[in-house]
C-alpha cells in the first residue's frame, strides 16, 4: 500500500497490533479449554432447556466465547402463539 | 541458610530458559549468594555447555536419584565463582528416569547448603516440566515477544496455578526495541496485559549472548553488555531490591555513552 493509498484509505493495523488481537482471541479459547464438540453439546443442552419455557429458533442460535471470558448466547425466539410478531407502531 | 527453590520454565522451547538460569546463577553468585543450578532436561542437557562446564561432568542428576553416587560427587563447582554449582542432567536417559517426588527429595537435601536452587525446566508440559515444577517455591516464566511463545506461557501460567504454586513472574527475552517502535513486535505492555502476571525482567536481543554461549562464559560477567546488565538486575530483584527496568533503546544508550565520553575528555 503506497503512501497515497494509506492517506486515502483506512489505516492498516501494524503486525504488532494484529499479533495482540489474535493472541487475545486465541487465549480466550485456550483458557476455557472447551473443544468445538463440547461447545456443540453445550449449545444443544442450552437450546433444550430454554425450549422448555420459550419457543426457540434453533437454527439461529449462536453460542460463542468472547473477550473478557464471557459465554455469550444469542438465542432468537420464535413469536409466541399463532399470531406473527407485531409490527412496531408507525410514526 | 535455607534455599529458595526457583523453577525457570516457559512452555515454548528456545526462548532462553537455560541462558537465563546460567546468567541468574552467575549474577546471584556475584552478589555473594551460594547457588546451585539444576538441569532437568534429561536427554537434552544444555546447562553444562552454556555455563562452560561440559568437561567437568562425572555424575549427573539421574546418578544421584538412583543412588549411584552421593550428591556432593555430582555437584560441579563453577570455574570462576566458588559459590556457584551445577547439577547436570543425564544425557543418555530420558525424563521418565526421574519423578516429581525425586525432585522434591533432592531439593530438600540441598536446601541447607544453598541460598538459591535454580531449576532449569525443559520445554513442554510433560513429565520433565512436572518434575521441574514440583519442588518450586517460586516460578519464573521466560517468554519472547512472539505469538507462539506468549500463548505457551499462558498455558504454563494455568498449569502453575493448578499446581497451587504462587503466581509466577515473567521475564521477556529477545526484545528488539526498534521493532516495537515500528509496531512490528509485541510490546512489554502488550504482553503484560495479555498474561496478567508481574514482570521481573526484560532482556534485549543481543549478539553477545550467542558469543558468550560460544565461549561458555555467561554474559552476566560482561560489564559492557546490556543483556548482561539485564540479568544482573533480575538477580537483584530476586533478592528483593527495587531495580528500575533498563532503557533498552540503543539510540539513547549511544547518546549517553557519547555524553559520558565527552565529559571524560
Amino acid at each position: 500500500m503506497n503512501f497515497l493509498q494509506k492517506l486515502m484509505g483506512r489505516p492498516q493495523p501494524s503486525s504488532g497490533q494484529m499479533a495482540k488481537e489474535r493472541l487475545k482471541l486465541v487465549l480466550v479459547h485456550d483458557r476455557v479449554k472447551m473443544s468445538p464438540q463440547m461447545l456443540q453439546i453445550l449449545k444443544d443442552e442450552l437450546i433444550a432447556v430454554i425450549s422448555r419455557h420459550l419457543d426457540v429458533d434453533q437454527a439461529g442460535v449462536q453460542i460463542t466465547i468472547s473477550e473478557g471470558n464471557r459465554l455469550v448466547a444469542d438465542i432468537p425466539l420464535r413469536p409466541q402463539g399463532s399470531r406473527s410478531a407485531r409490527q412496531p407502531a408507525q410514526k | 541458610m535455607s534455599a529458595q527453590v526457583i523453577t525457570i520454565t516457559s512452555g515454548k522451547g528456545g526462548v532462553g530458559k537455560t541462558t537465563t538460569v546460567a546468567n541468574l546463577g552467575c549474577s546471584l553468585a556475584l552478589l555473594g549468594r551460594r547457588v546451585v543450578c539444576v538441569d532437568t532436561d534429561i536427554g537434552l542437557r544444555n546447562l553444562d555447555v552454556v555455563m562452560g562446564l561440559e568437561n567437568r561432568i562425572v555424575y549427573d542428576l539421574v546418578d544421584v536419584v538412583e543412588g549411584h553416587c552421593r550428591l556432593r560427587q555430582a555437584l560441579i563447582k563453577d570455574k570462576r565463582l566458588s559459590e556457584l554449582y551445577l547439577l547436570p542432567a543425564a544425557q543418555t536417559r530420558d525424563k521418565t528416569a526421574v519423578s516429581a517426588e525425586d525432585m522434591v527429595t533432592l531439593c530438600n537435601q540441598m536446601r541447607n547448603d544453598f541460598d538459591y536452587i535454580l531449576i532449569d525446566s525443559p520445554a513442554g508440559i510433560e513429565q520433565g516440566f512436572r518434575n521441574a515444577l514440583a519442588p518450586a517455591d517460586r516460578v519464573i516464566i521466560v517468554t519472547t515477544p512472539e505469538v507462539s511463545a506468549v500463548r505457551d506461557a499462558d498455558r504454563i501460567i494455568g498449569l502453575t496455578e493448578a499446581a497451587e504454586k504462587d503466581p509466577p513472574q515473567l521475564i521477556i527475552n529477545r526484545i528488539r526495541p526498534q521493532m516495537i517502535d515500528r509496531g512490528d513486535m509485541l510490546s512489554t505492555a502488550d504482553i503484560i496485559e495479555i498474561l496478567a502476571i508481574d514482570l521481573i525482567g526484560i532482556v534485549p536481543d543481543a549478539e553477545e549472548i550467542i558469543i558468550s554461549t560460544n565461549r561458555g562464559v555467561p554474559v552476566a560477567f560482561e560489564n559492557n553488555s546490556l543483556a548482561g546488565a539485564a540479568f544482573r538486575n533480575i538477580a537483584r530483584r530476586i533478592e528483593g531490591e527495587d531495580v528500575p527496568f533498563l532503557e533498552l533503546r540503543d539510540s539513547s544508550g549511544l547518546l549517553k555513552r557519547l555524553v559520558k565520553f565527552l565529559k571524560q575528555t
